[in-house]
């Protein structure tokens, strides 16, 4: 019996997601590991099977779906085994695309939403600076107005989808002050003039999806570009994290139970002493706390999501499930390795992927200790000012 | 604020009603008990006048009728009191020792043992481990043998829980030479018959409020009317029971660590040194967020397991993963609490050394962390 978020209809289409990654996705992943990127071919794919589209509005070629069965894409999609494949197509339908689904207008969503749910258009979504992560409000991107344009200079980094986006949205700052009333975001399309792809980054893992240096020089906008409000893009920025921050959590759930899964399947295929692996009760008793601890992320994450499909307020239960999450695929990845003993640093076994592919969930998105901070606001830690700080 | 889908308005309303008690007639006593290693019977008494000793079980054997998440809120606020004793003993009353009467027992055994349970008139105590056998149900030697109507029961248990003053014991017996689960009855046994005896009170490093013995049964004679459930099914029984037991336990576990992690902050934020108070500095304040992260992760966990126990889902994978989990947490954000204290958390003057001491039991008691670690690895197939 399954948690009782899931209905009968969420199960169905979680079996119907495995089988297509089962034999679309998983035989693919070292190819694309090594080419460093997950191929156009795969989003326009997804986007034939409802894939990039399951919590849009039919009127724009999305299924209209609730958020838990898009939890369910992202779970399995995770669990399939490849992180680049999942960031890949995470950053272009539940962090890009998002946003034009929440905060545009019915122009952009034609022009944008549109293809991107058919896979024909691969979106990214840009915030963070060589100077700046977590701390959004302190970006350096501008946006002058000009007539009917936007003038954007900066430079973003670690984009996921930067080298292959048709589209970024970009947050700039659209006046100095005051601090989070100063930023917006904005629909760029790459062939923009001033637009430009740094070097695609190198990176530990997440290999099948592509990273990039974004550079804006005198990037002419459009008006109608503009997402949403002027000045309105901190908040737009801030409460899409608390969705994001869920979906990683999904992501790292997947990934952790496919951890467990290669580590079981080792434990008894591999002979030592004349006994399988698994017999002995160290490494048994290693794949329990595995197994418990991916329970545990389970249910918070599952929490956050109710509370959030619901809508409901979800900051402290979304933040919580972030941050366990990924503390949680480091440590079951980690045992995984081990459980694998030499073999499991080779290359020729997937599970030292799926640990290096761990290893940005506790940075990526907030890093464990931005979502502690957040939590010592959220429940009230800090009792008064801090003097130090004041004086 | 009802929290969906678990609790209802009523629930919260519950939950202000037992808090209320808790405060005005436990806590001021806490000290005391603990000192005397244990807590008078009034106490079970007024619990019983107030229905929360049968708040789960359905109007008819005298319970509230409410529903699972009942019980849940009251081991959860017991556990904010100031000690894990208490709740303890009023756990075993109402979620170890009655609930095999409840689901196998006869109307007549309602009403001998199970009502009076409920009413706080009989404390109820379960007897499975002995000196020689925990968590190996199967190995216990306790005998019990047929004469004419009547069993004649000889052996020894131990850590028993209410076990120096119990009325009844729930007892865990051996009925054939046979080995394995078959040959394994349950009893009701009254405490006042001939051959009973307490070996001795325990002394315990914690749980002090709570009486903890040994029994000893020789030649106690009790009448076929006593077998509980059916002869040569109670390992079955039991292994059902010890389901409920860890699912108590686990929430039990929950409320101790709210408790403990409200001691932390609030010393966290009174508490100055460096001209600050020391929940203001980075480290302290971030190892209570965690605290309190790992607190609503084996409550979630825990919540979903209950609901669907309550639902009639005994899923013994996911209770094992829940009593476990909520064991350790309980320990270990009590220990993290204890060092926020730093030297006065060593003192037991200060109300975190004692937690500390309570909250170690959970890791062993109804099946140790090792324990449920086998029983999980055979669940996820390993």
């Amino acid at each position: 019996m399954s948690h009782w978020i899931f209905s009968e209809e969420h199960q169905m289409f979680r079996k119907a997601v495995r089988s297509f990654l089962e034999k679309e996705v998983e035989p693919n992943i070292e190819l694309w590991e090594k080419e460093g990127e997950t191929p156009r071919s795969l989003y326009k794919r997804m986007g034939e099977l409802g894939f990039l589209g399951i919590k849009f509005p039919e009127e724009y070629g999305g299924s209209g779906l609730d958020l838990i069965m898009e939890a369910v894409f992202t779970e399995e999609l995770s669990r399939s085994g490849s992180g680049g494949v999942g960031a890949a197509i995470g950053a272009h339908t539940t962090i890009a695309m998002t946003n034009i689904w929440r905060y545009g207008n019915h122009e952009q969503k034609l022009k944008y939403l549109v293809p991107g749910i058919k896979g024909e258009a691969i979106s990214a979504l840009a915030v963070t600076e060589p100077g700046g992560g977590s701390d959004v409000a302190n970006i350096k991107t501008t946006a002058k107005k000009d007539g009917d344009y936007y003038v954007l200079n900066g430079q973003k980094t670690f984009i996921t989808n930067g080298v292959n986006a048709d589209y970024v949205i970009v947050a700039a700052k659209t006046r100095e002050k005051p601090t989070h009333r100063n930023i917006s975001l904005f629909i760029v399309e790459t062939n923009s003039e001033g637009y430009s792809v740094g070097k695609k980054l190198k990176k530990l893992g997440w290999r099948s999806s592509d990273t990039g240096e974004l550079f804006f020089e005198n990037v002419r906008v459009p008006k109608k570009n503009l997402i949403g409000t002027e000045n309105e893009g901190f908040r737009y920025i801030m409460q899409n994290f608390q969705y994001e921050r869920m979906t990683l959590a999904l992501g790292c759930i997947g990934a952790a139970e496919k951890a467990l899964e290669l580590a079981i399947k080792y434990s008894k295929e591999r002979i030592q002493f004349k006994k399988p692996l698994s017999e002995f009760q160290v490494l048994r008793h290693k794949m329990v706390d595995m197994a418990v601890d991916i329970e545990k992320a389970r249910n918070i994450t599952y929490r956050a999501l109710y509370l959030y499909n619901s809508g409901k307020d979800c900051v402290t239960e979304a933040t919580m499930a972030k941050v366990y999450a990924s503390e949680m695929l480091n440590r079951v990845t980690d045992q995984a390795v081990q459980i694998h003993g030499g073999n499991g640093y080779m290359m020729e076994y997937s599970i030292q992927r799926l640990w290096r592919d761990a290893r940005i969930q506790t940075i990526g998105g907030g890093t464990t200790q931005i979502m502690n901070e957040i939590l010592t606001k959220q429940l009230g830690i800090l009792s008064r000012p801090n003097k130090l700080q004041t004086q | 604020m009802p929290y969906e889908p678990y609790f209802t308005e009523e629930h919260d309303q519950l939950r202000r009603v037992i808090r209320k008690f808790v405060e005005k007639e436990i806590v001021p006593f806490v000290d005391e008990w603990e000192e005397q290693g244990e807590f008078p019977r009034s106490v079970f008494i007024r619990m019983g006048e107030l229905g929360f000793l049968g708040l789960h079980y359905p109007e008819e054997v005298g319970g509230q009728g409410g529903d699972y998440f009942s019980g849940i809120i009251l081991a959860e606020e017991l556990n904010k009191c100031g000690c894990g004793g208490l709740p303890m003993a009023i756990a075993v009353q109402t979620d170890m020792a009655t609930p095999p009467i409840f689901k196998f027992g006869t109307k007549d055994q309602h009403e001998r043992f199970l009502k009076p349970a409920i009413q706080g008139k009989k404390i109820a105590a379960i007897g499975i481990t002995e000196p020689n056998n925990g968590s190996d149900v199967m190995g216990i030697q306790t005998r019990a043998r047929r004469e004419g109507n009547e069993w004649v029961i000889n052996g020894t248990k131990t850590f028993i829980t209410n076990g120096t003053r119990a009325d009844f014991v729930t007892l865990v017996t051996r009925t054939s030479d046979d080995p394995g689960p078959k040959g394994i009855s349950l009893f009701l046994v009254e405490t006042d018959r001939l051959g009973f005896s307490v070996g001795k009170k325990l002394d315990k490093v914690g749980m002090r409020s709570s009486d903890t013995a040994e029994l000893i049964f020789d030649n106690v004679r009790v009448p076929h009317e006593n077998l509980l459930g059916e002869e040569g099914k109670g390992f079955y029984q039991i292994m059902w029971q010890l389901q409920g037991e860890r699912m108590i336990g686990a929430a039990g576990a929950i409320g101790g660590a709210e408790y403990a992690y409200e001691l932390a902050l609030n010393y966290a934020q009174t508490r100055e040194a460096f001209n600050q108070p020391i929940g203001n500095f980075q480290v302290i304040a971030h190892l209570l967020a965690e605290m309190k992260t790992e607190i609503e992760v084996c409550r979630e966990l825990t919540y979903a397991t209950a609901y669907r126990f309550s639902n009639g889902d005994v899923a013994p994978k996911e209770i094992s993963m829940t009593k476990l989990a909520a064991a350790q947490m309980g320990h270990w954000v009590a220990d993290r609490a204890l060092q926020i204290f730093g030297g006065n958390g060593y003192m037991a003057e200060y109300p975190i050394e004692r937690a500390w001491r309570d909250s170690r039991l959970p890791r062993i008691g109804g099946g140790t962390d090792e324990i449920m670690k086998e029983i999980i690895s055979k669940q996820i197939g390993i």
